[in-house]
């Protein structure tokens, strides 16, 4: 093995120089396209408050989300692609225990209690369906070539995905209102902050926190933390290694059945097909986070979601292009590839993992 | 290479007809026979799978319904109805279409459910014969005079866009008074046009379109979009999107303060009982441009209740209806020229079956009165505006009469 | 005691999974949606035929399962997992009774529950058969497992294959009605399933196939071996002779619809090897293939179309356009990537394959590109007059590319450049210890590979005359990387072999909607379960998979 030194000298080459070129181009991009946007001060301060709220919310279910996809990566090095699916399963069962709490309207007079329910079903099935998946489609092929699971996840991801289409239907269902999470609440100075916005960003906070300390603190997190460090010491330390690896899966799908039902109360809608795009994105910002690393994939949600919310507003309205909007995934994307140019193991790199990746 | 493909289809219809004794009636693109104890075979080319599949498997149940409701017996036939997934898109309907010009009993084809699909696929039938009735492609290009012969074979139940942007436009300038207007499509063929149609006529019309913006099908969180929009301070917005995207926009403009006195309206592809769903109560007071379906208002609830009956669920898109009118335009049509034999043999002449179609006058529907032009299109060109009461949303039920028409 | 732990470990065990299996089968619609379908007109329709091979599946697991495989034990544990399947399916129907389970599960409706799962008969008999019904199955199961294993096969065979015709009906008719006198047709098929006597036939004529193979194969196989090399030489060429002929003339025998699946199978094989060269040669995983394709049939789209630029070029002056910009972009979006690896370039090239959907999709370009409605009128390829219009003529066009391409895979990959690619794949840091150029490496297996999507590309714009953005979508992305290791990793005849598995099935069953996915991520899973290498696996990377298992997968 050459020095570090000298291996950064002789990776600096013409290469480098381009990519680095690319690399300033679209950050000269980005900053122009922000000044011309507040010069012409299109937006009032509040709009910009707003703007950020919005992009936590929505971050926050995605960084939830995205700890799924970290954790599986730090135990397995694989793409856990079928963790849209285990995002869908849970909110999309519990929605039909929420319709009969409606309709019984036990919603209305016990609505905390309805909700923990909720909250409990959502995330045994997602939970369920999660180790039933690594025991089923992964635990066979522990010790294949890392192309090789990712073709069984997206197979996996398939399988669940027109199963739950066919057990529920092709149309998609709405989740009920809440009553208590209707409404806002008034700062200061006609600042306003939506009640579910603040409900899901603090309980997304919370499961985040919990899920970390559990990692850090408990000997069962110090066991997965050992086995995303290196598997084979860690068996010979007496880990067992398959129990480990279940217990990844079962923590990364409650995570997801709660970020499910979330979702679900923010948005409503839920339907077979709902957790493919939050997959993606979540698997995105795992990646812009630096996958394997729990604070990395926070972090990475919430850029994510504020890069949805305000990159369209601020990048582009200052070149007055048109429907910005409908650009905002290309914009989330070039964010992470100037990332990934600059930081090529993402913003706060892989902390868990030692080896390549 | 025409020739030989019509030579390819001629010498199969040939080889179907010589089976039978009888000299069968001619026809310049070839008879398809039907003998005793056979059924008619007509086929769909819908969206059954994937994310769009609600529309195809909505217009698919329309057909069904609509061969329930004739007992699965048409001219002592039983009726034969499959086909093939499209997928929405352009390579998914070249695919659908030509498997379907590839199977000699096809008599007539329901379909496609996006107008990307229609636009190979369409000639690809006419080639072989098959005339194809849409109940949900939009799009002006479809019956438009320059589309040229091969196209010849296609008609539609749908809307035009041209229609219906404008009288939504119309609504918004001469009834509710707005001068400033903004927009949102979805990046589908179908909301696109119509949104461009509607800022074309408003501007015609005299007032300013503010904002026009896009968002993905997909996407749900709208509030950004939306707090966009409201920067340009519009007093009415106009997105004829589908119901999934369309909820999440009404539902999230209550949540964006400055909104407060802006009208919301929509077009028919969020104009169902599934859109008060992914709407709830943020949908009351919301315009819709519609059919007017007032004059069959009791047809069309017979319709749900049948379909509730037979599936479980409600309707799940917004061309269902279209796609009753559009089987039983095809089943009338059939009746027309179908040559019948004592035993029970049917002959149906393929160029008799386009004609007659083309020639519909005056068909009741569920969707109003079916009438075809010369181009195809065969749906009743009065639009109506439907607003939406607290009542609807609670029940579930469509509004019942119109708000506003502009004749 | 021995016994009944056996009947419990693989008797009702097995029988408490098919249970559940079933259950589900039922639930999501199949057997419903498939009863409406004959195989065999008027006898088995494919509902219950599919009902009936899951139970016999079930069964025969539980057969198999078995040990000390002794006849007693192993009937009485299938006829345990056959009734343990049943009661699983009683116990649905009779829950369906008390509740209404299609406020949640919209496809439980009464038809399935009272009738179809019990064959017809209603009420208690009803339940009473069906458990019935689960011991036969079961029993049956069990003494068929005791047949002698060349008898088993020759019936599985043979079933598979009456079954598999029934299902493709519809395709076997035109193909008959094109070669064959209608005699042969009317003794097979009736207008909607085969006949019983049809079935038979093919029946009897598969295990006369197999049986003589079973007892011929062996002595061709080794007459074969046995022959001089230049016999074998020149019986190979002959071979190919014929293999290019049957090629050729296939459109015209399989007619419009087989001919439309082959092309749409050729543009994957197109786009299937380009990536093989990125993935499998060179080991970079690129999600974002797709754009390349897009980029391809765009400037087709642009070059010979009069919509936006208005030029009305022929189809060949755009082909070494497309393929010139497809090569520049492979490696202009290649250079960013070159210091990422395994999963960060996955994601980040999949981001660029969105980035360009997105561009060509919004509104901001639409003057330029088209748009949501697309660019239409793209010109057909023609040569002195003749016009390659529908898929029996496109056909040709993409056989020559797939051709080429293979040519020139196959060329490439044992050069120079081709060692070097699998130096790399096998390890970066020591492939450039060796003295390989990764960057000139990387980009040049990103411009190969890009510059056969955009072929692909081009042909596809002409063929279909009108492209639209959602064509261009992420899902092709993912399905051509599935294809090339659903048919081997690195292996040109398994691009072939996968794009025919994984695009032409699908594409075949087109009718079956969105059970076809299922199957398809059902098909997955199962095939890297039991065949992680692929179909058709290159040979290193096969004795790769067998030998050295525990090799620590990094990328």
């Amino acid at each position: 093995m050459p020095t570090k030194f000298q291996r950064w000298k002789e990776r600096i080459t013409a290469t480098d120089i381009v990519m680095w070129f690319i690399g300033f181009a679209l950050l000269v991009f980005i900053i122009l396209g922000s000044i011309l946007t507040l010069r012409a001060g299109r937006y009032t301060p509040v709009q910009w408050f707003d703007f950020v709220i919005y992009g936590l919310a929505q971050g926050s279910i995605y960084a939830l989300v995205a700890m799924g996809y970290t954790l599986v990566y730090g135990v397995l090095r694989m793409i856990n692609f079928a963790h849209s699916e285990v995002f869908m399963s849970g909110p999309f069962t519990a929605y039909y225990v929420a319709a009969y709490f409606y309709r019984s309207s036990l919603l209305e007079s016990h609505p905390v209690i309805c909700l923990i329910i909720v909250f409990i079903v959502s995330m045994t099935i997602s939970t369920l369906i999660a180790f039933l998946l690594e025991r089923i489609a992964y635990r066979p092929l522990r010790n294949a070539p890392r192309l090789i699971p990712l073709i069984t996840a997206i197979g996996a991801s398939f399988t669940l995905m027109y199963l739950f289409r066919g057990l529920y239907g092709t149309g998609f269902q709405a989740y009920p209102v809440w009553e208590i999470f209707s409404g806002k609440w008034a700062l200061f100075k006609g600042l306003e902050i939506g009640k579910i916005q603040v409900f899901v960003i603090f309980a997304a906070a919370l499961v985040m926190v919990a899920l970390y300390l559990f990692i850090q603190r408990t000997r069962i997190g110090k066991a997965v933390r050992s086995v995303s460090e290196d598997k084979e010491a860690a068996s010979l330390m007496g880990v067992d290694i398959d129990k480990t690896i279940s217990v990844t899966f079962i923590i990364g799908g409650a995570a997801a059945g709660a970020a499910g039902v979330l979702y679900a109360l923010v948005f409503k809608q839920v339907f077979f097909m709902m957790g493919f795009i939050p997959g993606i994105k979540a698997f995105t910002a795992a990646v812009l986070g630096g996958i394997g690393n729990i604070p990395g994939a926070m972090l990475g949600g919430l850029l994510l979601g504020l890069l949805e919310s305000i990159g369209p507003a601020l990048f582009l309205d200052g070149f007055n292009i048109a429907a910005p909007y409908q650009l905002k995934d290309a914009i989330a994307f070039l964010v992470l590839v100037l990332v990934l140019i600059f930081r090529p193991t993402g913003l706060l790199g892989e902390r868990l993992a030692v080896k390549k990746a | 290479m025409k020739r030989s493909l019509f030579l390819f289809v001629g010498l199969f219809m040939f080889l179907a007809a010589s089976i039978v004794f009888a000299a069968p009636p001619t026809d310049p693109l070839g008879v398809v026979t039907i003998k005793p104890g056979e059924p008619i075979h007509i086929a769909y080319w819908f969206v059954t799978a994937g994310s769009d599949s609600t529309l195809g498997i909505d217009t698919k149940r329309g057909v069904e319904i609509a061969i329930d409701d004739i007992k699965n017996n048409l001219l002592g036939h039983k009726i034969k109805f499959d086909g093939q997934d499209s997928g929405c898109n352009a390579e998914g309907g070249q695919a659908a279409a030509t498997k379907l010009a590839s199977d000699p009993t096809i008599v007539a084809a329901v379909g496609s459910n996006c107008s990307s699909e229609a636009k190979p696929g369409a000639p690809i039938l006419w080639n072989a014969g098959i005339a194809t009735v849409s109940p949900s492609n939009t799009a002006p290009y479809l019956t438009d005079p320059k589309r040229g012969p091969t196209y010849d074979g296609y008609l539609r139940t749908a809307h035009n866009d041209k229609v219906q942007g404008a009288v939504a436009a119309d609504f918004a300038f001469k009834s509710l008074k707005v001068k400033k207007a903004a927009t949102i499509h979805d990046g589908s063929v179908y909301a696109e046009q119509l949104a461009n149609v509607f800022a074309e006529t408003f501007k015609k019309n005299g007032g300013t379109i503010v904002a026009q913006e896009a968002v993905a099908p997909t996407d749900t969180d709208m509030k950004p979009v939306l707090t966009k929009i409201v920067t340009a301070k519009p007093e009415f917005i106009y997105y004829p999107i589908f119901v999934a995207a369309a909820g999440h926009i009404t539902r999230q403009v209550k949540e964006v303060s400055g909104f407060e006195k802006v009208a919301l309206m929509s077009a028919d592809g969020a104009f169902s009982v599934d859109f008060y769903k992914a709407a709830g109560e943020s949908a009351v007071g919301m315009y819709h441009s519609s059919p007017d379906f007032e004059a069959f208002g009791k047809v069309y609830e017979d319709f749900i209740q049948k379909h509730i009956k037979k599936y479980g669920e409600k309707t799940l898109a917004p061309f269902h209806a279209h796609a009753y009118d559009a089987a039983n335009l095809i089943f009338k049509a059939i009746e027309k020229v179908a040559k019948q034999e004592k035993d029970g043999t049917l002959y149906i002449g393929r160029k008799a079956l386009r004609d007659a179609l083309y020639a519909t006058k005056n068909m009741k529907g569920i969707t109003g009165s079916i009438n075809c032009n010369q181009y195809g299109d065969c749906a009743d060109p009065r639009i109506a505006v439907y607003k939406t009461s607290p009542e609807n949303v609670k029940t579930l039920v469509m509004p019942k009469k119109s708000f506003w028409k502009p004749y | 005691m021995e016994q009944i732990r056996a009947i419990w470990r693989y008797g009702i065990k097995v029988g408490i999974i098919g249970g559940i299996v079933l259950i589900l089968t039922a639930l999501i619609g199949m057997i419903e949606v498939f009863t409406q379908r004959q195989i065999i007109a008027d006898v088995v329709s494919m509902g219950h035929a599919l009902y009936l091979a899951a139970g016999l599946f079930i069964c025969y697991l539980a057969a198999e399962r078995t040990t000390p495989a002794k006849p007693l034990w192993i009937i009485s544990n299938s006829m345990f997992a056959g009734l343990t399947t049943a009661f699983f399916l009683v116990l649905l129907i009779i829950l369906g009774r008390h509740v209404n389970l299609r406020l949640m599960f919209i496809n439980a409706s009464d038809l399935l529950l009272n009738n179809l799962l019990t064959f017809g008969v209603q009420g208690n008999d009803g339940l009473r058969l069906l458990l019935i019904a689960g011991m036969g199955v079961g029993l049956f199961t069990g003494l068929f497992y005791l047949l002698p294993k060349f008898l088993r096969t020759v019936i599985l065979w043979s079933l598979a294959g009456s079954a598999f015709a029934g299902v493709l009906q519809e395709l076997i008719r035109p193909i008959l009605a094109n070669n064959f006198p209608d005699v042969i047709s009317e003794w097979l098929l009736t207008s909607d399933g085969l006949t019983l006597k049809g079935a038979l036939s093919i029946f009897i004529f598969i295990a006369l196939i197999v049986i003589s193979w079973s007892i011929k194969g062996g002595g061709i196989r080794q007459g074969w071996q046995g022959l001089p090399k230049k016999q074998q030489s020149t019986w190979r060429t002959i071979g190919t002779i014929i293999l290019l002929a049957v090629i050729l003339i296939a459109p015209w025998r399989l007619g419009l619809f087989m001919s439309e699946v082959m092309t749409i199978v050729g543009l994957y094989v197109l786009l299937g090897l380009g990536l093989n060269i990125v993935v499998g040669y060179a080991g970079l995983l690129d999600l974002g293939y797709v754009a390349f394709f897009a980029i391809g049939a765009y400037v087709t789209a642009l070059i010979t179309s009069p919509e936006i630029m208005n030029l009305n070029w022929s189809f060949w002056s755009a082909i070494p356009f497309a393929i010139f910009f497809g090569i520049l972009a492979g490696v202009l979006l290649g250079v960013p990537v070159l210091k990422m690896r395994g999963d960060y370039l996955a994601i980040a090239t999949m981001g660029f394959g969105e980035i360009i959907r997105l561009l060509v999709l919004s509104d901001a370009l639409r003057p330029f590109l088209g748009g949501s409605q697309g660019i239409g009128q793209i010109a057909k390829p023609q040569v002195l007059g003749f016009v390659f219009k529908g898929p029996q003529e496109i056909y040709y066009l993409i056989v020559a590319g797939c051709m080429l391409v293979i040519f020139v895979s196959w060329r490439l990959k044992d050069s120079r450049i081709g060692r070097a690619w699998k130096a790399m794949r096998e390890d970066e840091d020591v492939a450039q210890a060796m003295g390989i150029n990764l960057v000139s490496n990387k980009l040049l297996a990103f411009g190969t590979g890009a510059g056969f999507a955009a072929l692909s590309g081009v042909i596809f714009g002409s063929k279909i005359g009108s492209i639209y953005p959602h064509s261009f979508n992420i899902m092709v992305s993912i399905n051509i990387v599935c294809l090339i290791i659903f048919g081997g990793i690195g292996s040109i005849p398994g691009v072939i072999v996968g794009a025919a598995a994984l695009i032409g099935l699908p594409e075949l069953l087109r009718e079956f909607a969105e059970y076809r996915f299922l199957v398809y991520g059902i098909a997955l899973v199962v095939m890297m379960l039991i065949r992680p290498e692929g179909l058709w696996p290159e040979e290193a990377h096969k004795r790769e998979l067998h030998e050295d298992k525990t090799n620590e997968a990094t990328g």
